[in-house]
């Protein structure tokens, strides 16, 4: 793929050290490369979940932009109302963010999402997608993969991953994105490019549970590199629902390097690894397709 | 007295509209609900012909609809909403996160009976189990009180930066016509100053809100909050006797009408205080001497008001048009409490009238004026059907 993609991170200072995500936890390390890139005109929307432990307990902010915290389901109507009022006081360069959880965005917020896409409200909505839900203790969220183990599918999830980009793109908003903390350069990219749209835009980028999956402290980087090389999590752009772009691909890397680093597919058989290897291959077959169709 | 209105022929949710668009909301996040719609409806129109400037969010839901409002109320812009029922119900968590996000909205909540079964008709059981959520709640009985109380509202709620909703029934007053004043807006320039609190969300200001706090905070937030409704007592107080001045209309926080020397005193809310108005007329006609002490402020309870004017009354006829299951009629309860410990207090008769729309005439008002004048106080509320009163 491209790999000489030119970048440069600025360190706006926007997001802070000192903040109480486990150590080595993916998605600190998406907080600061989307805070820092986005700058100080924001305003960030951040309902329950492991971001709004991140973002720190009062009297303190791991952020030095406003921070309001919402309820679960709220994220993408909380940050619309912020957008209509900084609109309707002439203040429309500032950019009203969501950063949520999978499971606000893919489940109990999905609803307030969709509508925020449908009206074309101008806000850019990170979801921090962990894959279940952490904050609570790893239960499974429609965004939890098939087969993994967390505390409510612990036989294993019998059902696949929500294709959330899919819906989000079928919504026909200007820019949907996937992307992980394995790319940063492919990540600060897609914040800059996310920032000069207008409408609603969405970045879901996987950020990988320590604890939550049963990884190693140092990681969480290592396995958001395997999910896209072994196609499990290719990173694409959607533009205006029909352009769609891959950034990084499966080179080839069997899904099983993948899972055998992980607690959570500790007790997956051979048949159910073919399994999933045979589901990835059909999903990255598909995207390839649209891709050449799109082009 | 400024003299400055236009008479026009308006329902009540109408009324509501007209309300809404002199204060000049700049976000207006409203979800369709029967009885509510026809207020969205005109609130879109009147936008739509340049009479409101107001960016308008059509979420796809209620709870979508009260998140926006309060982002946009702690943005530091005025936000207007309007629902009923379902939707009042739909919003409950977000009415205790508005009040504790301290966000001045003024909603506006058509009384209608709550699912299940369906039914359309007025009954305020939905906003009065709405009445442990931080919001200052009014309950009118006319289009013209409704127009002047949303006004009125946004005085008081954004004073104390608390939210308040304005109330009043499914149809009675919701879609009944009515010769209403409507102020004009040099007048209520005048009368209501633009919103322009302290703090809010911005970049410049740099402040958060909603992270996580320890008991002690919390406890410090709760009991904020509770100094902010007394507060609001005064205000609310105020803002009433202003609006007076302005356009000769007041209403009180509890109206006492032909209440002197009562032997019954009527005590409730909405739409059966008119109702119950013609009754006393009716009953003073006749040598009975009735009287009515309206509800107009529920929350905060004005309770030291009620103490005062209950002074020497024997007794009191509280009608509920509302029903708490396991424990009867509402109002009828916080007045038995608010009595509770006052010298010679009265005995505490309730009944659940009207509840589920039944209609309720001056002839059974004063069949239970009569009722209660011959018989004991009983602790429970007592069911009263449309026939009870022949
Ligand atoms: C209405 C409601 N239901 C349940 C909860 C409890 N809750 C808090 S965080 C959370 C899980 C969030 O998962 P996700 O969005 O994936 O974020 P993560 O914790 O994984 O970062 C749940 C269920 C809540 N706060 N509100
Ligand atoms: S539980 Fe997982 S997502 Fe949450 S802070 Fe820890 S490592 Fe990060
Ligand atoms: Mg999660």
């Amino acid at each position: 793929m491209e790999n000489d993609k030119h970048y440069d991170i600025c360190e706006e200072n926007i997001f802070s050290s000192g903040h109480q995500a486990c150590p080595g936890c993916g998605q600190a390390l998406a907080f600061r490369y989307v805070l820092n890139t986005l700058g100080p005109d924001t305003i960030a929307v951040v309902p329950p979940s492991c971001a709004a432990i991140i973002s720190g307990p009062q009297p303190y902010s791991s952020m030095r932009i406003p921070v309001y915290q919402t309820t679960l389901e709220s994220s993408a109507a909380s940050a619309s109302g912020i957008k209509r009022a900084l609109k309707s006081k002439g203040k429309d360069h500032i950019q009203a963010i969501a950063i949520a959880g999978d499971g606000g965005t893919y489940d109990i917020g999905f609803q307030a999402l969709s509508s925020a896409a449908e009206r074309g409200e101008d806000i850019i909505y990170f979801c921090m997608d962990n894959e279940g839900y952490m904050n609570t203790g790893t239960q499974k969220s429609s965004s939890t993969p098939h087969y993994a183990y967390t505390t409510s599918t612990p036989g294993g999830k019998t059902t696949m991953k929500k294709n959330l980009v899919e819906i989000m793109a079928a919504h026909q908003i200007p820019y949907v994105a996937t992307a992980t903390v394995g790319y940063l350069d492919d990540l600060v990219n897609k914040i800059k490019k996310a920032k000069e749209i207008k409408g609603t835009r969405l970045i879901n980028i996987l950020t990988p549970c320590l604890d939550g999956w049963g990884l190693t402290d140092s990681s969480a980087v290592g396995i958001s590199r395997l999910a896209v090389t072994s196609g499990i999590f290719p990173l694409y752009e959607v533009e205006n629902g029909t352009r769609y772009t891959l950034n990084y691909g499966a080179d080839g890397t069997p899904v099983s390097e993948y899972l055998k680093v992980q607690r959570r597919y500790r007790h997956l058989q051979e048949e159910q690894i073919n399994e999933i290897q045979a589901e990835v291959d059909l999903q990255y077959s598909i995207l390839k397709r649209k891709i050449a169709c799109f082009a | 007295m400024i003299k400055e209105s236009k008479a026009m022929l308006l329902t009540g949710n109408h009324a509501v509209s007209y309300g809404a668009m002199l204060a000049r909301p700049n976000v207006l996040p409203i979800y369709p609900i029967t009885p509510q719609t026809p207020i969205a409806e005109k609130l879109t129109e009147l936008q739509l012909n340049g009479e409101l400037e107001a960016e308008t969010i059509t979420p796809e839901s209620e709870h979508s609809a009260m998140a926006a409002c309060i982002t946009a109320s702690l943005t530091g812009v005025r936000v207007f909403t309007a629902t009923a029922s379902q939707g009042l119900f739909l919003m409950h968590e977000m009415l205790h996160y508005a009040s504790g996000a301290r966000a001045p909205i003024v909603m506006a909540n058509v009384n209608r009976t709550i699912g299940s079964p369906w039914g359309f008709w007025p009954d305020q059981t939905d906003s009065l189990a709405q009445r442990d959520t931080g919001w200052i709640q009014y309950y009118s009985e006319s289009a013209q009180e409704s127009l002047d109380t949303v006004l009125q509202a946004y005085r008081t709620a954004e004073q104390v930066l608390l939210p308040a909703m304005v109330i009043h029934e499914a149809f009675y007053v919701s879609h009944s016509l009515e010769v209403v004043d409507v102020p004009s807006r040099t007048l209520v320039d005048s009368y209501l100053p633009p919103f322009d609190p302290e703090l809010y969300l911005d970049p410049s200001i740099n402040r958060s809100w909603g992270n996580v706090v320890n008991q002690e905070m919390f406890w410090r937030h709760r009991k904020a909050l509770g100094e902010a409704m007394d507060q609001a007592l005064d205000v609310a107080a105020k803002a009433d006797t202003e609006w007076k001045e302005l356009t000769g209309r007041g209403y009180e926080l509890l109206e006492a009408y032909r209440c002197e020397d009562a032997e019954v005193l009527i005590v409730t809310m909405g739409s059966m205080c008119g109702t119950a108005r013609e009754a006393v007329d009716m009953m003073r006609d006749q040598g009975t001497a009735a009287g009515l002490l309206k509800v107009r402020l529920f929350r905060p309870f004005p309770v030291d008001m009620l103490q005062n004017l209950l002074k020497g009354v024997p007794r009191v006829m509280v009608m509920d048009r509302n029903f708490s299951p396991g424990l009867g009629g509402i109002l009828h309860q916080e007045v038995k409490a608010a009595v509770c410990g006052m010298e010679k207090a009265p005995a505490v008769h309730g009944f659940l009238t009207g509840v589920g729309g039944l209609n309720v005439s001056p002839a059974l008002i004063a069949s239970l004026v009569k009722r209660t004048k011959l018989k004991q106080a009983d602790i429970n509320s007592i069911w009263v059907g449309e026939e009870d009163g022949e």
